[in-house]
């Protein structure tokens, strides 16, 4: 181990400092970015055309601005007022068997190549929150403010798991194309990639069974919390 | 190569929305910062819009150091305060036509235009002009919004300019935090032309137990978690660490299988994934847009299930792999 060898890792003290201490993540990110350039010896010019550069390669980030319109418009219409009154004629839905309804389709459409079907701009806020909180409402009355932020939180987090352990079992998605680019690189030959899609199989199996299991308990815990509210 | 569409072409439409959003809040008299909050998103669509006029003006090195200030500016602007939030648009007067379940269709249009360009028009040519580049889902995700918008204004009988006033107010909501992935990928940049990955490499490789094979398939497992944390991008961590433990270690001292190695590897890597505010996009702008009080609370929601999942991973390898 050398200094060579420690200076490039001087971002990361950094990061977790200003993450720490709250100051703005964004100042946080573009000094732990600066100082790590600095510290391996990059011209000042250098860095900022570096960060031109990385900048125009992540645009695809952006694109969530493309939908917010037509979400707006459609929200200031009584979108999610809509979403919540079709699920209240359901009168068995509860806001944890929406979620594991929703965790399947989701996890299945990725891992059919389809990662595209959901997402948290243009599903999450708009349908699916009101949808949970529509049913959660019936079943509980009006919700407490506790519940109202457990049953977002959950909602994003079903989006995100279902996603990432379905995604990796399609071929053509990025995760098998980097890991079997990295194979050939590495002069590892004939591992096929669908191959390296099935076995990422028992893993999106065992993330299917651990959080069924977790929103299996989320209507009684969203019923608890109702219950305690009502008592205070 | 040239095609119909180009990514560079999509990612001008979402300049120029930007600037319509940034018309929006300049004179949106409910938001005490609107000027530096106008300003904001002013540069965000320089950014976008400008690259090949600059380019072609100055030459790339240029264009991109000047884009480059352009960000720097902007991360300023925002770290410093500037960027304020406004009421919700009044409807002034308005009528609010009650139009029913028709107001599904907009938003369940887009995974339809989306699959409908990505299977039915990908390698397709109109004139012996192919449509799509290599980034066709990207460029079917910016056509169905286009379509989604248009069927929402004809459903709503809304204008384009009432949705841009609501888009404001959705941006407002999301705030700075919007463009924090964006930041945080340029820092990965940052990272790899640092060789950031390559001094962790090191760093695991003197940790590293050679005998013990469970401990070597954890540290494999862990390692991905800790480093995606780290940098917020599994994709950043897989190289490193499969190039530090799993194939010279677990594939070439040990005899493991490489395709179980890699694609477990890569998920448990998606744990670390689940519990770090440095992969902003998934764990922190939800938290904003779905205006949760806790900037965390979506991370809180995900680590029981990550954490199960990281040992689950772990013993999946052990058994799988060997």
């Amino acid at each position: 181990m050398t200094l060579g060898d420690l200076l490039p890792l001087i971002g990361i003290p950094l990061l977790v400092g200003g993450f720490a201490l709250r100051l703005n993540p964004l100042l946080v990110v573009l000094i732990a970015g600066i100082t790590t350039a600095l510290a391996v010896g990059m011209a000042p010019l250098q860095i900022v055309e570096l960060i031109g550069d990385k900048f125009l390669s992540a645009r695809s980030l952006a694109l969530f601005i493309l939908i917010l319109p037509m979400i707006g418009l459609l929200e200031r219409h009584g979108l999610r007022e809509q979403a919540a009154r079709l699920v209240s004629r359901f009168r068995r839905a509860s806001a944890g068997g929406i979620l594991l309804f929703y965790f399947v389709f989701r996890q299945f459409s990725a891992a059919i190549g389809l990662p595209g079907v959901g997402g948290q701009v243009s599903m999450v806020r708009p349908l699916l929150v009101p949808m949970l909180e529509g049913a959660a409402s019936v079943r509980s009355g009006k919700l407490p403010e506790r519940t109202v932020e457990r049953i977002r939180a959950e909602a994003a987090a079903v989006e995100n798991i279902a996603l990432f352990f379905g995604e990796d079992i399609f071929i053509a998605l990025g995760a098998v194309l980097l890991m079997d680019a990295f194979l050939r690189e590495n002069g590892i030959k004939g591992i096929d990639p669908i191959k390296i899609g099935l076995w990422a199989i028992p893993s999106a199996i065992a993330a299917l069974l651990i959080h069924s299991i977790r929103l299996v308990r989320l209507d009684a815990k969203i019923a608890l919390d109702a219950a305690e509210s009502d008592g205070e | 190569m040239k095609t119909l569409i180009t990514f560079d072409m999509v990612a001008y439409v979402v300049g120029l929305m930007t600037v319509a959003i940034s018309f929006a809040i300049f004179s949106d008299r409910s938001n005490r910062k609107r000027f530096t909050t106008a300003l904001f998103w002013a540069l965000f669509a320089f950014c976008l819009l400008f690259d090949g006029i600059l380019g072609n003006a100055f030459g790339k090195h240029v264009a991109h150091q000047i884009i480059g200030a352009a960000v720097v500016a902007l991360v300023l602007v925002a770290g410093l305060g500037g960027v304020g939030r406004g009421a919700a648009p009044a409807t002034n007067g308005e009528s609010i036509r009650p139009v029913g379940n028709w107001l599904f269709l907009p938003s369940l249009s887009i995974p339809v235009v989306v699959i409908a360009c990505s299977v039915g028009l990908k390698g397709r040519a109109i004139g012996g002009v192919p449509i799509f580049d290599d980034q066709a889902t990207l460029e079917a995700l910016a056509v169905a919004a286009i379509v989604a918008l248009a069927l929402a204004c004809a459903v709503t009988r809304g204008t384009p300019v009432q949705a841009f006033r609501e888009a404001r107010r959705l941006i407002d909501t999301v705030g700075w935090v919007a463009i924090l992935p964006i930041v945080l990928a340029i820092l990965g940049g940052v990272f790899a032309a640092a060789k950031t990955g390559e001094s962790i490499k090191v760093l695991t490789l003197m940790l590293a137990p050679h005998h013990e094979r469970f401990l070597v398939v954890a540290l494999y497992c862990l390692g991905m978690a800790v480093f995606t944390i780290i940098m917020g991008n599994a994709f950043a961590a897989f190289p490193v660490m499969a190039s530090g433990l799993a194939l010279p270690i677990l594939v070439k001292e040990m005899g493991g299988n490489p395709a179980p190695l890699m694609a477990i590897g890569m998920v448990a890597g998606y744990c670390g994934t689940l519990v770090t505010p440095m992969a902003a996009n998934f764990n922190i702008m939800p938290a904003a847009l779905l205006e949760l009080k806790d900037r965390y609370g979506v991370i809180k929601a995900q680590a029981p299930t990550a954490i199960a999942m990281l040992c689950a991973n772990i013993v999946l390898m052990e058994f799988l792999a060997f």
